[in-house]
């Protein structure tokens, strides 16, 4: 059994509000964590939806512009549909259940797992000025809202991951 | 295969260190396998933690650190800090079954 050699710490930012691109930078860092590496997630930009209260467990995914996108059975999903009103809600509803079915957790509950296991949930002060938002918006557990210096600085030593 | 002398016995273990036949597991076997993932003492926690896993294994139950943490045996963060880094792969490892295929 020759031991490869381990990464030790990965600080993973999050830039996007898609519900696939959320859960990337969820499932990468509790995989970290999962491990034994250390972690932290940033979250930035349109990422902040993942930690805004109101928003983190009803993100949705992009149904125009998704050349992956398919019909329930592998049909092709007409881009034309996806502009109709309320579509992207139900393909977003029905994803996440199909998730809930693999044990994903909502997004609320997976930045508690993330929390309990020791990582570092980060928010981005200039994106949270951008936004107008407010502390209290955002997942109660947050290590802190950071400057780009000072996430730098918390990811000295390990690999940054933008997703 | 790769074998290995545990608590006086000989082990089958795959490339990663896991137990292949759990009819080899012992306590004794167990709190070998644990010096070896740098846990020193096993308490009756990681016990409790070890028999759940094994049940859930017979009961072909898909194990994740949120099932773990769901359990009411143990939290996320309890679990964290009875095998630390990596509390799902070397509880599973030190309970003799198999490290579980889940990416959560």
């Amino acid at each position: 059994m020759e031991k490869k050699e381990k990464i030790k710490k990965v600080s993973i930012i999050c830039a996007k509000g898609s519900l696939e691109d959320v859960y990337a930078s969820l499932v990468m860092t509790n995989g970290a964590l999962m491990e034994g590496i250390e972690a932290n997630i940033f979250f930035t930009f349109f990422g902040l939806d993942a930690i805004r209260k109101n928003k983190m467990d009803k993100l949705h995914t992009g149904t125009v512009g998704n050349p992956a996108m398919e019909m329930p059975g592998g049909l092709p999903f007409p881009t034309i549909l996806g502009s109709l009103p309320g579509v992207e809600a139900g393909v977003s509803a029905m994803m996440r259940k199909e998730m809930d079915k693999l044990d994903m957790p909502p997004v609320s509950e997976f930045l508690e797992i993330i929390t309990a296991s020791g990582g570092k949930v980060y928010a981005c002060l200039l994106a949270i000025e951008m936004f107008k938002l407010k502390k209290e918006d955002l997942y109660d557990d947050l290590d802190g809202i950071l400057t780009i210096g000072d996430f730098y600085q918390e990811a000295a030593g390990g690999q940054i991951i933008f997703t | 295969m790769p074998q290995k002398e545990l608590a006086g016995k000989t082990i089958d273990l795959d490339d990663k260190g896991y137990m292949t036949d759990f009819s080899q597991w012992t306590k004794e076997v167990a709190i070998e396998l644990a010096k070896g993932e740098e846990i020193d003492e096993l308490t009756d926690k990681h016990w409790e933690v070890i028999e759940y896993l094994q049940k859930c294994k017979q009961e072909n139950v898909t194990l994740s650190i949120r099932k773990v943490g769901k359990s009411g045996v143990t939290t996320i963060k309890e679990l964290y800090a009875l095998f630390p880094g990596g509390p799902l792969k070397k509880s599973t490892m030190i309970a003799g079954i198999p490290k579980p295929a889940s990416c959560i």
